[in-house]
């Protein structure tokens, strides 16, 4: 994987609250059997009006917010299922990270293990950032704060191991796999 | 010395590497349910590193999702009635469970359903069980006294490979129901009031265990319902103690421990019971005696009313925009809105219990001429025993669709869904926009509600139309 230490860019804003996966990528687009290429189904039924065009009032359809890699979302973003299309989908339209005031458990999950950047801040700052689209801002997972243009950086938690995997493109599988004797041991015992 | 909570007590003993601040807790999982759309991905990981699947005798496999509700036992006649990706889906299921030695309870199996009805109608379920699946829905095993979460693919193939996952333990939120449950108004009215209280991300990060004497006369199928619902809270996972009503539904079930087994189980289980001196993160009370029948008027399970209630009025943006997505008017009650389908199903209420108190409300009556009605058993075993009793022929001869198991309408992608701009009053869980198909309008209710409505032809309250 990938390490990640620092993403800087322009944000793209989504203030709506309780995002759910529904609208990330609706199901009807998880009967595939592979992960790429989902970027076409993200966020698919407000991207694209009934005709098939593209919906100009959509913020990621917006001229502006091509390339921007940082979204900004309202509370509790990507509750609902637990599909890992939904980060899956969002890398593919070339996202890394998304800041909200909550983040749904299972959503968070699925994207620390693809090394999409979920980040909880606080209310005023997460004010500010849905106040100002575009502004630039950069994430540094090393001192777990997010830099605003002005005034000082806001910290976030993020999980010890969580961080550490991200920073350096550890695939949780090779460190699980490695306790292998201990859960032979366990198995044993129960 | 204060008593554990049951979260703690399960999640002690399954500890195979404890927590620290740096890394995780390595989590033994004693269940791993799978099915065909979150696997394929998480078989492809095991397959190029040369993984075997560590206990294929812990995996539950079955298909549910994609897989279509018309009659199909082998691939071929399923080619002929699946949308052509679903069929790819379920083709890759059967052929990931035979390389890797899952037994699969697949098309032909008399066993096939929804992944949560099947587990706990096997018994393969138990109090203390630690259970998961790459479902948010996986919450509904924790009605046994089970820890029981869902998962993305990425830990569905940790699971695969390991049986453990890395996980750092969640709080546990206590919610106490007190009062009885009037005529007419089920454990699924309670959720949705419950989900309402703490709203759709009020449990994110904990665990909830229903308690209270109401919890406690509910059956399982009933606490199935709720635990199954804990996700739209944002919770983690839902949980009830276990007790004698727990260890009766278990007995004698294929996959239930016995013999002397059962007895060492038993054992086991009751020291897992509510002492009540448990003390949580937090506690949340509701009074079930004054509920009535709920209904969702939005776009997420939290928003909703009591179904003669008036919905909110304009004028906060959010709920503005759920109730033009809706088509559902501001500040007035949801009753008597014209419905355009009625989905009786999903692994929240599409159990024997849920049919029969449907069937029991239409017997005799018809589905109004302008509603299409469609019947889903959870499981195959559920159809074969409804057909036994004869409830398929109340929902039929009511003009309702009878169908074989699967999530069906739940989710808009096995073929079965509501339309755009068309109204579904449905036993599913999830109304989010689209979640029945492009453009669905969803509304959320128990069993008996749904039966009402489609009898009506509008969102009814089901105590009008029962006896007494
Ligand atoms: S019935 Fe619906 S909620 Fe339940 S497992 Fe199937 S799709 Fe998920």
């Amino acid at each position: 994987m990938e390490k990640i230490i620092r993403i800087q860019s322009r944000t793209v804003v989504l203030d709506i609250d309780n995002v759910d996966t529904d609208q990330i990528i609706p199901a009807r687009y998880l009967t595939t059997t592979g992960r790429d290429g989902l970027g076409e189904a993200a966020f698919h039924d407000w991207r694209y009006a009934k005709s098939g065009e593209l919906n100009p009032d959509f913020v990621l359809n917006h001229a502006e917010n091509r390339g921007r890699t940082i979204l900004i979302a309202g509370d509790n973003f990507g509750c609902g299922s637990s599909r890992e299309h939904a980060p899956w989908a969002l890398l593919d339209i070339g996202l890394k990270a998304v800041i909200s005031t909550s983040i749904a458990d299972i959503f968070r999950n699925n994207s620390l293990k693809n090394g999409f950047v979920p980040v909880v801040i606080d209310e005023k700052p997460h004010r500010w950032l849905l106040a100002n689209p575009g502004a630039e801002i950069a994430i540094d997972l090393e001192q777990a704060q997010v830099e605003l243009p002005d005034g000082p950086p806001c910290p976030f938690e993020i999980d010890r191991f969580a961080r550490y995997c991200l920073m350096n493109g550890v695939d949780q599988l090779g460190y699980l796999l490695q306790q292998s004797d201990r859960i032979s041991a366990w198995e044993a015992s129960h | 010395m204060p008593e554990q909570t049951l979260l703690s007590k399960i999640w002690d003993a399954h500890e195979v590497v404890p927590e620290t601040p740096d890394t995780p807790a390595v989590l033994y999982i004693d269940l791993h349910l799978v099915h065909e759309v979150t696997t394929p991905q998480a078989f492809d990981v095991l397959r190029a590193s040369g993984l075997p699947v560590r206990r294929p005798d812990r995996t539950l496999a079955t298909m549910d999702h994609s897989t279509p509700t018309e009659p199909a036992s082998t691939l071929e006649e399923l080619e002929k009635v699946a949308l052509p990706a679903a069929a790819a889906q379920v083709r890759a299921m059967i052929e990931n469970c035979e390389e890797f030695g899952v037994e699969l309870r697949g098309l032909d199996s008399p066993e096939r359903g929804i992944v949560h009805v099947v587990g706990p109608e096997q018994g393969a379920t138990w109090p203390g069980h630690t259970v998961v699946c790459g479902d948010s829905h996986t919450s509904t095993h924790g009605a046994f006294g089970a820890l029981a979460f869902g998962i993305g693919t990425t830990e569905v193939g940790h699971v695969l490979a390991t049986q453990c996952l890395l996980q750092r333990r969640p709080g546990a939120l206590a919610v106490n129901v007190s009062g009885r449950l009037g005529p007419g108004v089920t454990s699924k009215d309670l959720i949705l009031a419950i989900i309402r209280k703490l709203g759709v991300g009020g449990g994110t990060g904990r665990v909830l265990q229903y308690r209270g004497e109401t919890i406690r006369a509910l059956t399982m199928e009933q606490r199935m319902t709720m635990c199954n619902m804990s996700i739209e809270a944002g919770a983690r996972a839902g949980m009830v103690a276990p007790d004698d009503t727990a260890y009766e539904w278990l007995y004698g079930r294929p996959m239930a421990p016995a013999g002397a087994e059962w007895d060492a189980a038993l054992a086991g289980w009751r020291e897992l019971e509510d002492r009540g001196h448990a003390e949580f993160e937090g506690e949340v009370s509701l009074d079930a005696g004054q509920l009535r029948p709920m209904v969702t008027y939005g776009t997420n399970p939290g928003m909703s009313a009591q179904i003669d209630e008036p919905v909110p009025g304009s004028g906060v943006p959010a709920i503005d925009k759920a109730l033009a997505y809706m088509g559902v008017e501001p500040g007035k009650p949801l009753q008597g809105r014209e419905v355009d389908i009625v989905f009786l199903g999903s692994c929240t209420n599409s159990r024997m219990s849920d049919l029969r108190s449907a069937a029991e409300l239409m017997r005799g009556r018809r589905v109004a001429d302008s509603v299409r009605m469609l019947v889903v058993p959870g499981s195959q075993i559920v159809k074969r025993e409804a057909e036994a009793e004869g409830l398929h022929e109340v929902f039929l001869s009511a003009g309702a669709e009878w169908r074989e198991a699967g999530c069906s309408m739940c989710i808009g992608m096995n073929g079965d869904t509501v339309g755009a701009g068309k109204l579904c009053v449905s036993t599913s869980n999830r109304n989010f926009e689209g979640r029945q198909g492009p453009g669905a309008r969803t509304v959320l209710a128990s069993p008996l509600t749904a039966a009402a409505s489609a009898i009506r032809g509008r969102v009814a309250d089901p105590r009008e139309l029962m006896d007494g």
